[in-house]
Parts: C-alpha cells; sequence; structure tokens
C-alpha cells in the first residue's frame, strides 16, 4: 500500500514583511520513561510569533501547549526527553544554545509567568529581593537604584504602598498579589517576549480579570510580544491577535481571532465552543459535549489524532494525516488540519 | 413545600493556637448566617469564589460539618435532632458528587465494590450486581467497568462513577460540590448533560455548587449568590444574568470572558479593587464595601444589609441597601485607573483601610 | 512475607491481563507489582533478598561442615589456614569452617530481622490504629508516649533493653522489636490522620458508612502501603542493629552460634593479620541490607501516587 505524501504545513502566524521574533520549525517533544511506551507531547508544532504580537495557545491537557514552550525555552530537562526541530529567537538558535547564553536570553529578552505563583516564587527570599536580583544580573542597577526600579515595577503592576511591600515574603500575599508579583518580575527587564503559562487558571473570577485586565494595558501597550497559553477559549478571546488551538501535539487550528471565533473551521474547535455553556446566550441551548475523552486519539502518523471522537470523520480522516493549510476561498491566516472542516454556515 | 430548608445557618471554624494547651483565639465564619430552600424537582445553584464558603454550606446540609447555629430542614425534618442511627437512614435520600473524582473513590475499590457500597450500607436486598450494571448503564458506563479500578479510568468516566454512587440509594436531594471544575474543557458538558438527564429521569433535586456561573446558570433554575459566607443575591437563573441586582453579581458577571471577541470588545468590565477580605475578620456592615464600586459613605459600612426584594422587582432578592438605585442608574460606579489597583493594607485589615 | 505476596500479586496481574493485552486490570497494589518488576532496582533486590532467604532455609544443605565443630588441630596461633579447596572460605579463630557459619548466620539475622521486625511492626501499627482511629486525648496520650521513646535514640534503647534482659537471642529480639514499635505507631498514625481527611472517606461518611466501618475498610488499608515500605527497609536496619548488638557482646551468650555480628567482633583481634575473616561476614551483613533496602526503595517508588497514572 503506498501512502500519501504528506502535505507540508503552512506556518501559523507568519507575518507579512517582518523577521518574526520567534520562529518554531517543526518541534517535536517525546518523553520516555522506563518501562512504559514513549510520549508525543509535541508532534511537530511550527509556529511564528511577531515582535509585540498577543498570540494565543488553545488547548486541553495533553495537548502539548505547555510543553511546547518550555521546551521552545530549554527549560525541560535532559533525563528522558527527546526534543527535535529548531527554535529561533531573533535569529539565534534557543534549542543548540550553551546553557548560559540561554539563561541569558531567559528573563532578559524572555520571561515566563506561571500558574502557580508560589512555585515560581523563592519562599525565604522577600519580594524585593527577588526582584533587585533580576535588575542586579541583567540590568546591572545596584543598591538604591535597584530598589527604586523595583518598588516602581510594583507600582505599574497595581501593587500599591509598594515600598512596605517590597520587604514582605510570598506566604504573606494572596494568590492575585502574587502573579502581579510574578508579572512584575517579568516585566523587570523589559523583555521582548512574555510567555504566560495559565496565568489566571489558579485565581478566583475576578482576580483573574484584574489580571488580565493587566496584561492587557501592560505587554499589549508596551508592545511587548505575547504568547498566552491556556485552556479557556474566552481568554483569547478578548486578548490575543492570533490563536493557535493545539490538539495532541499538534496545531489543528490557527487563525486571527475574529475569524475563529466568527468562522471555526476545525471540527475540535467548534466542538469546544459548542461544549461550554455561555453567559450570553439564551438558558435553553443545550451543550453539545465532545464524545470521548482527549486520551482517545490517534498517533498522527496514522491520520488526525482527533478523528476517534470527530463527529465529521470521514474515511480519509484515517491514514493520513492532514495538512494545516488555509482553505479555498478563506483569509491566508486561517489555517486548518482537516480533510472535512467545519462549513462556513454551520453553527 | 421546600425539600430542603436552610435556616440561618451558620457554621464557624475554630482558629486555635497553642500546642501543648490549645486555646480557640478566633473564628472562621465560614458560613455566617444563610437562608435558602429548594423546592422538590428543582435545582438550585451556589456561586462564589474561593473562600466564600459555598463548598462548607453544600457539606454542612449534609451534616458533615458541625452546625454552629441554626438548621437544615429535609422534607420537614430538622436534621440536627436527629440521633446519629436516624441521621445515618436519612443518609438514603440526599447524597453528594465530589470535585475531585479521583480523590472521592476510594483507590482500593474496584467500581462494583464502590456502588455495591450504599447498597450493603443501607441492608438493601436482592442482586447488587444487577443493580450495578443498572447504576453504570444510567451513567453511561459499560458493563465491564465494574471489575476495573479508579486509576484505570480518565476523569470524566470516574465523574460518572462517583454520579453513579450518588445515585445508588435512589435519594432525593443531590449535593453537586464543583462536579465539573476539575475536568478537561471538552468533557465538563458531558458530565452537566448527564446530571440534567438523570435530574429528568429520576426527578432528582439538585444543589449544584461551583465557581462557573456559566455552567451553573445553564443547569439551575435559581442561583444563589455567596460572598465572605453570606448570600447577597437569590435570583431565578435567567433574572441573575438580564437583571442583575447585587454590585457583586454585576461584577463577577462582567469579569467572566465570553468566547466572542466582538462581546469582549464591547464588553464594560467592572473591575474590582484587591483581594477577599478573610473569613476569620468579615468587614462591617456589607461585607462586600471594602471592594464595592458602588459603595456609599458610612451605611455600607455601618449597617448590615438584610436580603429582601427591591421595589418593583418580584422574585429576587438582593442584600444591597443601594439596589434600587444602583439598578436604575442613579448611582454610578467608582470607575477610575485606581481599580486596577490592589488595596495597599495587606488582605485581613483591608476592612478599616478602605474607608 | 512481602515477598509471596509480591508473587501472588504478579500471578493474579498476569492471569487478569489476558483480556485487554496492554492494559492489565488490576488494583493498586497488582499495578504496584508491576511496576516493580519493571524496576531494575527492584529486581536486584529481591534478587539479594530471595538468595538470603533460600540460603537460611536451606543452611543444612548447603553448609559443607557444621557450623558449630571446632577443629583445632588446624589452627595454630598467628597462622590461620586461608581459603583451601576443603574450606572455601578458610577457617576461623576455633577451626570452624567460615562458609559454613556465614551460611547458618543467614538463619540467625533473618530470624532476629523478620521476628524482632513482626514483633515490633505488629505494636506499633495497633498504636498507632488506636491513636488514628480514636483521636482526640486517646491520640494525645499515645503519641506523646511515642515522642518521649522517639526522643531515646534507637541502638542506645536497644543497648539498654538487651543489657536489662541479660544475653540472649530474645533479648535482642525484644529490644529492636521495642525500637521499632514508636517509628511504626507513628507512622502509621499519620497516613491515617492524612487518609481520613480525604474525600473518598467524607463521601463514606456521605453514604452512612458508620465511623468503624470507614476506618477499618477505607481508612487503614489504604494507610498501610508507607508502612509496608518501611518495614522493608526496617528489615535492613534490624539486621545491622541485630549485628551491632551482637558485636557489643550483647547477643546469645553461647559462643557456638553463628550470627554474623559476632563473628564480625571474634575477628577484631585478628583484623591484621586475618583481614577476610572479617570481610566475609562483613559483605553478609552488607549484601543482605542492601537487598532489603534496595526492595524497600523499588517499593516506594512503585506505591507513589503521583507517580501513578
Amino acid at each position: 500500500m503506498t501512502r500519501v505524501q504528506e502535505q507540508v504545513d503552512a506556518i501559523p502566524g507568519r507575518g507579512q514583511g517582518a523577521a518574526p521574533l520567534l520562529e518554531v520549525r517543526d518541534l517535536r517533544v517525546t518523553f520516555k520513561s522506563r518501562g512504559r511506551r514513549p510520549v508525543k507531547a509535541v508532534d511537530g508544532v511550527s509556529l511564528d510569533v511577531a515582535p509585540g504580537a498577543t498570540v494565543g495557545i488553545v488547548g486541553e491537557s495533553g495537548s502539548g501547549k505547555s510543553v511546547t514552550s518550555l521546551a521552545a525555552l530549554g527549560l525541560l530537562g535532559k533525563r528522558g526527553v527527546e526534543i527535535s526541530g529548531s527554535v529561533k529567537f531573533d535569529g539565534d538558535d534557543l534549542l543548540n544554545m550553551p546553557e548560559d547564553e540561554l539563561r541569558a536570553v531567559r528573563g532578559k529578552e524572555i520571561a515566563m509567568v506561571f500558574q502557580d505563583p508560589m512555585s515560581s516564587l523563592n519562599p525565604v527570599l522577600t519580594i524585593g529581593r527577588q526582584i533587585t536580583e533580576i535588575l542586579e544580573r541583567h540590568r546591572g542597577l545596584k543598591g538604591q537604584d535597584a530598589r527604586d526600579q523595583a518598588a516602581e515595577l510594583l507600582l505599574s503592576v497595581g501593587i500599591g504602598d509598594a515600598v512596605r511591600r517590597l520587604k514582605s515574603f510570598p506566604h504573606q500575599l494572596s494568590g492575585g498579589m502574587r502573579q502581579r508579583v510574578m508579572i512584575a518580575m517579568a516585566l523587570a527587564c523589559q523583555p521582548r517576549l512574555l510567555i504566560a503559562d495559565e496565568p489566571t487558571t489558579a485565581l478566583d473570577v475576578t482576580i483573574s480579570a484584574q489580571i488580565l485586565e493587566l496584561l492587557r494595558s501592560l505587554v499589549v501597550d508596551s508592545q511587548t510580544a505575547l504568547v498566552l497559553i491556556t485552556h479557556d477559549l474566552g481568554v483569547v478571546a478578548g486578548l490575543c491577535d492570533q490563536v493557535h488551538v493545539m490538539y495532541s501535539g499538534r496545531i489543528v487550528e490557527s487563525a486571527p481571532r475574529r475569524a475563529l471565533f466568527a468562522n471555526p473551521q476545525h471540527p475540535y474547535t467548534t466542538g469546544l465552543l459548542a461544549s461550554v455553556p455561555r453567559l450570553d446566550q439564551p438558558r435553553g441551548v443545550p451543550l453539545l459535549p465532545i464524545p470521548g475523552s482527549p486520551s482517545d486519539t490517534l498517533p498522527w502518523v496514522d491520520g488526525c489524532a482527533f478523528a476517534p471522537r470527530c463527529t465529521r470523520r470521514v474515511p480519509e480522516s484515517v491514514g493520513c494525516p492532514p495538512a494545516l493549510l488555509p482553505l479555498e476561498g478563506s483569509e491566508p491566516s486561517h489555517l486548518v488540519r482537516c480533510v472535512n472542516p467545519v462549513p462556513e454556515d454551520h453553527t | 413545600m421546600s425539600l430542603l430548608e436552610i435556616r440561618d445557618l451558620k457554621v464557624h471554624f475554630p482558629i486555635k493556637k497553642g500546642i501543648l494547651l490549645e486555646r480557640t483565639v478566633g473564628h472562621v465564619r465560614a458560613v455566617d448566617g444563610v437562608d435558602l430552600s429548594v423546592e422538590k424537582g428543582r435545582t438550585l445553584g451556589v456561586v462564589g469564589e474561593s473562600g466564600c464558603g459555598k463548598s462548607t454550606l453544600g457539606r454542612a446540609v449534609l451534616q458533615l460539618e458541625p452546625i454552629t447555629e441554626g438548621s437544615v430542614v429535609f422534607d420537614g425534618t430538622d436534621l440536627s435532632t436527629l440521633g446519629a442511627r436516624d441521621l445515618r437512614a436519612m443518609r438514603e435520600r440526599m447524597q453528594m458528587v465530589f470535585q475531585d473524582p479521583l480523590a472521592s473513590l476510594d483507590p482500593r475499590q474496584s467500581v462494583a465494590s464502590v456502588l455495591a457500597e450504599p447498597l450493603r450500607t443501607h441492608g438493601h436486598k436482592g442482586d447488587h450486581g444487577k443493580r450495578v450494571r443498572e447504576l453504570l448503564d444510567l451513567v453511561g458506563l459499560p458493563s465491564t467497568a465494574a471489575n476495573r479500578y479508579p486509576h484505570e479510568f480518565s476523569g470524566g468516566q470516574r465523574q460518572r462513577v462517583g454520579i453513579a454512587r450518588a445515585i445508588a440509594l435512589s435519594p432525593e436531594l443531590i449535593i453537586a460540590d464543583e462536579p465539573v471544575s476539575a475536568l478537561d474543557v471538552s468533557i465538563q458538558a458531558q458530565v452537566v448533560n448527564l446530571l440534567e438527564e438523570l435530574q429528568e429521569r429520576l426527578g432528582l433535586t439538585y444543589v449544584v455548587i461551583a465557581h462557573d456561573l456559566a455552567v451553573v446558570r445553564h443547569i439551575s433554575d435559581d442561583i444563589a449568590v455567596m460572598y465572605l459566607g453570606a448570600v447577597v443575591e437569590v435570583a431565578p437563573s435567567d433574572g441573575l444574568y438580564d437583571d442583575p441586582l447585587h454590585p457583586y453579581t454585576r461584577s463577577l458577571l462582567s469579569a467572566i470572558p465570553i468566547p466572542d471577541p466582538e462581546v469582549e470588545d464591547s464588553r464594560e468590565r467592572i473591575l474590582l479593587r484587591g483581594d477577599i477580605p478573610s473569613a476569620a475578620a468579615p468587614p462591617p456592615g456589607c461585607r462586600f464595601h471594602t471592594r464595592c464600586p458602588w459603595r456609599q459613605p458610612t451605611r455600607c459600612h455601618d449597617e448590615v444589609p438584610l436580603l429582601r426584594e427591591p421595589e418593583g422587582v418580584v422574585g429576587h432578592t438582593v442584600a444591597c441597601h443601594w439596589a434600587e438605585q444602583v439598578r436604575s442608574g442613579e448611582l454610578q460606579p467608582i470607575t477610575s485607573e485606581v481599580s486596577l489597583m490592589v488595596d495597599a493594607a495587606p488582605s485581613g485589615v483591608s476592612a478599616t483601610a478602605a474607608d | 512475607m512481602s515477598l509471596s505476596q509480591g508473587v501472588e500479586a504478579v500471578e493474579s496481574a498476569d492471569s487478569s491481563a489476558a483480556g485487554p493485552p496492554e492494559e492489565a486490570a488490576g488494583g493498586l497494589w497488582r499495578d504496584a507489582f508491576r511496576r516493580l518488576r519493571h524496576n531494575p532496582t527492584a529486581i536486584l533486590g529481591a534478587a539479594l533478598v530471595t538468595i538470603f532467604v533460600l540460603v537460611a532455609i536451606f543452611a543444612p544443605l548447603l553448609a559443607p561442615y557444621d557450623p558449630k565443630v571446632a577443629d583445632l588441630s588446624q589452627i595454630r596461633p598467628g597462622d590461620f589456614p586461608g581459603p583451601s579447596r576443603e574450606h572455601l572460605l578458610g577457617l576461623d579463630s576455633q577451626g570452624r569452617d567460615e562458609l559454613s557459619r556465614i551460611i547458618y548466620g543467614a538463619r540467625y539475622s533473618l530470624l532476629i530481622g523478620v521476628v524482632s521486625l513482626a514483633v515490633g511492626a505488629t505494636l506499633g501499627v495497633i498504636l498507632g490504629l488506636i491513636a488514628g482511629a480514636f483521636g482526640g486525648w486517646v491520640d494525645s496520650l499515645v503519641m506523646r508516649l511515642v515522642d518521649i521513646m522517639l526522643s531515646i535514640p534507637g541502638l542506645l534503647l536497644a543497648i539498654g533493653i538487651a543489657a536489662l534482659l541479660g544475653r540472649s537471642l530474645k533479648s535482642v529480639m525484644i529490644a529492636i522489636a521495642v525500637v521499632n514499635v514508636p517509628v511504626f505507631a507513628r507512622l502509621l498514625r499519620g497516613s491515617m490522620l492524612a487518609q481520613r481527611r480525604s474525600d473518598y472517606a467524607l463521601a463514606a461518611r456521605s453514604l452512612g458508612v458508620t465511623r468503624s466501618r470507614i476506618v477499618l475498610q477505607h481508612v487503614f488499608p489504604n494507610s498501610l502501603g508507607p508502612v509496608i515500605v518501611q518495614a522493608t527497609l526496617a528489615l535492613a536496619t534490624a539486621i545491622i542493629d541485630a549485628a551491632g548488638l551482637a558485636f557489643l557482646g550483647l547477643g546469645s551468650p553461647d559462643p557456638s552460634i553463628p550470627e554474623w555480628g559476632r563473628m564480625l567482633a571474634e575477628t577484631n583481634s585478628l583484623l591484621a593479620t586475618e583481614p577476610l575473616l572479617a570481610l566475609w561476614p562483613g559483605l553478609a551483613i552488607v549484601l543482605s541490607v542492601l537487598g532489603f533496602y534496595l526492595l524497600g526503595e523499588a517499593l516506594r517508588e512503585a506505591l507513589d501516587p503521583k507517580l501513578r497514572r
């Protein structure tokens, strides 16, 4: 049996003209552990992040959304992990960079904010010490200058009484306050790229709204590029220019946010949208769940990983993996990886 | 008549200090005077953020937390007057579904054993195996699941097992504490639909406790909004979204992201100041006044607002002194750049510092 | 004892795996043993332990000579015959076959370890169960008692007890058992407290299951994992402690009993001239302890809920 040659994917997020700030090509991450089958957490992800762009990566647990960013920044460790592909930041290859150079890039050029701020903050150092340390290392500020700058940073993320707060330890702050501190630390070196991995998932709704507003006003306004990783389509709807939807280690749909929400083309995207209740819709609308569970997947080499759960499955879904391409007649920036995409009038 | 009636319920947890000689230095007022009732066959949703006491309320209703004051009346019986034996018998009629399906299942028990346990406990005669298969079928699991163990299932399937256990004794009331929040987004709808389907088939009465207002609104007939141990608003589900009366409900609704860029871009957000105060030292007067964008001098600080029907509104109660004025637009929220700022004072004493 | 359980569980896991080929159905323990089989550390530990257990059981068949019969004709002070074809590991200072003594020594060491641990762990588990099940003042009372026992260094306590009861194998066992009681009591009680707060215990309460049933059927069995791991590790320590007590002269007064610790002690004065005589019992102690230790560590890893899917 001859296998149909896999088509080459288009690059999601590729800008017009401007060189991308972050360029990920065919990134693959495989976890191998003793006595278990290897897990392909990321299975061929390519994407571009333009300078100053806000990009959302949406997916459920196991979609590879977090692993993608961790692998790109060399934060996965070496043991039991196999990484291939290339990740370039401003032209420099991050995957083959010596550890000390990479550390300089992280923190100064690229910063990260994680879901759980408590585990990313050092519990035995004051907030002030942790911020001034960054300022000393990356910006060469010393003593009072560093402390003044640190206080200014806290003010910029909405923490009043900053001078006193600098003397606080992480456990003395609330979850929302800690996440603000994390953002302040991330912005301390005026990075060109901020990666926020589920920054509001651990927070309450009203606090989460504060943090998203903060990201909007600080990051977006300062022309820092933002990659927001989340499971919540609602979060990206209000914040990101370009949205990539991931499933089982690959991007299955990528589009500017308005196009994505107005005209979702991948059955997984439409499935996600139809399965969450919306506050602005009448209450009687029944939820249409996606059948099965995220573990019911097909390896991508055998076809579409979503096929076992897909209501629009056709015989062609299995056999050859679909490529990520724009549909005929749709925007070149709207890419979908599906042999039987959802037609436009479908709701 | 209401199936469940909660009257002025208070659950206060003592804060203890000292190693050898423990002494009580204060109380966390997890639930602090809640009145609610649920009609048979209906669903009451309880929403609120972490620490608002919604989970404690759910457990206290089932007598799984010590009640400090007030009463829970189930089908005419005040549960606190029952002895241990009668209460155990009463448990047959009211059950619970937990947030974390894995943690709520004994890892050593097979599904068959999990589902037969309630039957054994309440001395049900007959073929337990048959009932187990029936239950699995009701929740959409294959009968082969009976011989498997919790860790072999996916999250959604485990929650189905948890639901099957809850309906094993054919209860009348089910309290579901965050039944879907631990599940993947694509799975949540499956469980929500299952709960709705079971309600229809078995005539169940639900109390659904969750932080996700969209899910709660979808599944509930009525919604109670909790803040710091107290109910601030009770309304029919549609009424709550169409005509939110309490400032907290308004900001909660505006804070929930909606997966639609057109809506998101045009929405007006009411951002709250600061963090939720500690339940060990709730602010005086209206508990919400420290963060309220509509707060007015003196009265909000001095006087505790009671749940009431504001003028011109029927079947919708709110605990706010200024509900009418907020509703009519006579009072406008304080919107300024300050709204992005966290309260200068540390949480816990923010009650006094906020003025 | 844990070993035979393991074999049983592994076998039953195999038979149930006949259905779906890749995902063998099974409970927590079966799952753990399935993981143990894939762990080289566990295999090595189990192999060492098995060898020592077999040697102990079949000592009379394996030992070429009677370990207690001295043949003084073969030795002269300051000149010991080393390993030879007749005596593979040579003769000790009394002219007894070293290999036979090492082989029989496995019996005594394992016997002391297993018996003392079984007694100590059982008492500890009972105390822990009482504290964990009743809580309140019972818990406080038991735990203060345990604290007092724990505040005395283990080996010192064992020496004191062994000295108090006089020199005998029994007193060594009692001493080691007593040292282990508070360790197990505290471990089980802590584990039970954590399990009692779990959601499934709450779920059982909401079903109307009685308190005693919840404790005995759910909480207690789920708290045993760490206890079994600790038992395996403590066996290693018990063997060392037994050797240590014997080395200090607190073992059996009968000098002919081949106990590894005593054998080590006897070579004390000969260390400069006959280092090999110290090496053999030392190696036996190290390898048996290593076996139990590796097995215990692997068991801990296999039972760790964080590593479970």
